[in-house]
């Protein structure tokens, strides 16, 4: 079976102030094509590192990663004709328009001018940005800049879309709508590989999920299976929900100090 | 090449729509040409200068200005912007070679020095400032320092890829600054004290100052322009060879 996104090992080390950093130590991922996969973990956990390698934008330290049946690292070029990307900071140039923004990009990807023009009116289109097409993007709000992201994410109908946290910063109802336009890419045939730091996202969207701490994995399967471990493993009564399981995997309890929910390390 | 002549056209949509942006890029060194002419040009007349060629002091001074204005690029801090905002992710996620982007921008530099060296030279000639070599001249004068702002503009750019950072990539371009003062700014090489005369022969704007300014007094003096052109292809190699390497490396 070919599978969407493999890593083998996957390891990064930087080379920080303090040192030598270990971001990534052994990551192994096999998603299968077609399917939502949400890659959660606390910040500094190692999740958009393992993106941007996954996405040739970081070097790989060791281990091997293909993306669309192609090695990122050997053939990086190829490998990004079949992705789209789309990080935490909604990458735009404010200067331009959201016409001009889609048409560059549909031109990088080596479409004619006018098949560049057609592809970014269906994609404004799909997006519901058509009425702001011709302004500036340095007026958007916050939730069209990110639909706009998403947008030039998909130029190149993408085999695998990486959206990493898709949804940080914006309002509930800009982030529902990016949920729907997730799952309608994925109905489409496109595989999405998600990161997110919130787990009702994950619990919503996700066909399985993979949960790193500290650079490695600690949990991967389907949100139910998940829950479902750790209800037997734990004899709970209830269903745990994924903030349990998330937090069982990361050795982090809740405990309610002067009336606010807080997170530390078990 | 294809990639970075669209990407260059982008960069040149931006420039046209930040026209205030050329403002202090021909405002200041049109003002250093005024002061610096009106504070020695009583000291070398027209008459009984020889190095003039005939011509006002202004026409001396007029390359300096324009190699002034040649290196207020923008293209390092647009750069900088894309990278801290994201944008620059984006195109290297595009299966384009990535020497484009860091190339793309520097055609935009290219197109905004032609027309300030042309706006320059056209807001010089009312004062009596004739360019000597002609037409054919003005032609060539324009080509090179669009060629050294090209040039010059990717070394700041380099500065931005190494630290990411805008107050760094300002704080370089100050470094670089005082390469345009240790040239012959004021009088011919010969005429310089020897401390200035040889950190004027070591600095390669030196040369690329010394084309231009025959050029305007001269005419074609092909062993001087030839020199100018020589340090600009040379300084493009290692420009061109370090961004390739740094953009390639970029984690």
């Amino acid at each position: 079976m070919q599978f969407a996104v493999e890593a083998d090992q996957l390891v990064k080390h930087y080379r920080g102030r303090g040192g030598d950093v270990e971001a990534v130590r052994g990551v192994n991922l096999a998603v299968e094509t077609g399917e939502v996969f949400g890659f959660l973990g606390p910040n500094g956990a190692g999740k958009s590192t393992t993106v941007r390698m996954l996405t040739t934008l970081m070097s790989i330290t060791s281990g091997h990663a293909r993306v669309a049946g192609v090695d990122v690292s050997a053939d990086p070029r190829t490998a990004r004709t079949k992705i789209g990307v789309a990080l935490q900071e909604a990458g735009l140039d404010p200067r331009q328009n959201g016409r001009e923004l889609l048409h560059l990009q549909c031109r990088l990807f080596g479409m004619t001018s006018a098949a560049a023009a057609a592809r970014a009116d269906e994609l404004l289109e799909l997006l519901e940005l058509t009425d702001a097409a011709d302004r500036r993007i340095k007026g958007y709000s916050g939730g069209m800049k990110r639909r706009l992201d998403l947008a030039s994410a998909l130029v190149n109908r993408p085999e695998v879309l990486f959206l990493d946290e898709p949804t940080t910063g914006l309002d509930p109802g800009s982030r529902l709508t990016v949920w729907e336009e997730v799952r309608r890419i994925n109905q489409l045939g496109t595989t999405v590989f998600l990161t997110t730091q919130y787990l009702e996202e994950a619990d919503h969207l996700c066909d399985r999920i993979a949960i790193i701490d500290a650079g490695t994995i600690v949990r991967e399967g389907t949100p139910a299976a998940l829950k479902e471990e750790l209800r037997t493993r734990r004899h709970l009564d209830g269903e745990p929900t994924l903030d349990d399981v998330f937090l069982d995997a990361t050795g982090r309890t809740r405990t309610r100090l002067a009336g606010e929910v807080q997170e530390v390390r078990g | 090449m294809n990639h970075s002549a669209t990407l260059g056209r982008r960069a040149v949509r931006e420039a046209l729509r930040t026209p205030d942006s050329l403002i202090p890029t021909i405002f200041i060194p049109l003002f250093f040409l005024v002061v610096n002419t009106g504070q020695v040009a009583r000291i070398f007349p027209k008459a009984g200068t020889p190095f003039l060629g005939g011509q006002g002091y202004a026409a001396f001074q007029l390359p300096q200005s324009i190699l002034l204005a040649a290196s207020f690029g923008s293209a390092a801090l647009y750069l900088v912007e894309e990278i801290e905002g994201g944008y620059f992710d984006k195109l290297r996620a595009t299966p384009i070679p990535r020497s484009a982007i860091v190339l793309g921008r520097l055609y935009a530099e290219v197109a905004k020095s032609i027309v300030i060296t042309t706006a320059m030279v056209a807001i010089a000639l009312p004062f009596g400032v004739r360019v000597r070599s002609g037409v054919g001249g003005y032609f060539v004068l324009v080509v090179m320092v669009a060629l050294w702002a090209m040039v010059f503009s990717g070394f700041m750019q380099l500065i931005a890829l190494k630290t990411r950072s805008a107050a760094a990539t300002n704080a370089g371009s100050l470094v670089f600054f005082p390469l345009l003062f240790l040239t012959p700014s004021f009088v011919p090489r010969s005429q310089l004290t020897r401390p200035m005369e040889i950190a004027a022969t070591f600095n390669p704007v030196t040369y690329i100052m010394e084309a231009a300014r025959s050029l305007i007094l001269d005419g074609y003096r092909w062993d001087v322009i030839g020199k100018g052109f020589l340090v600009i292809a040379v300084a493009a190699v290692v420009m061109f060879s370090l961004s390739v390497r740094m953009i390639n490396n970029y984690d």
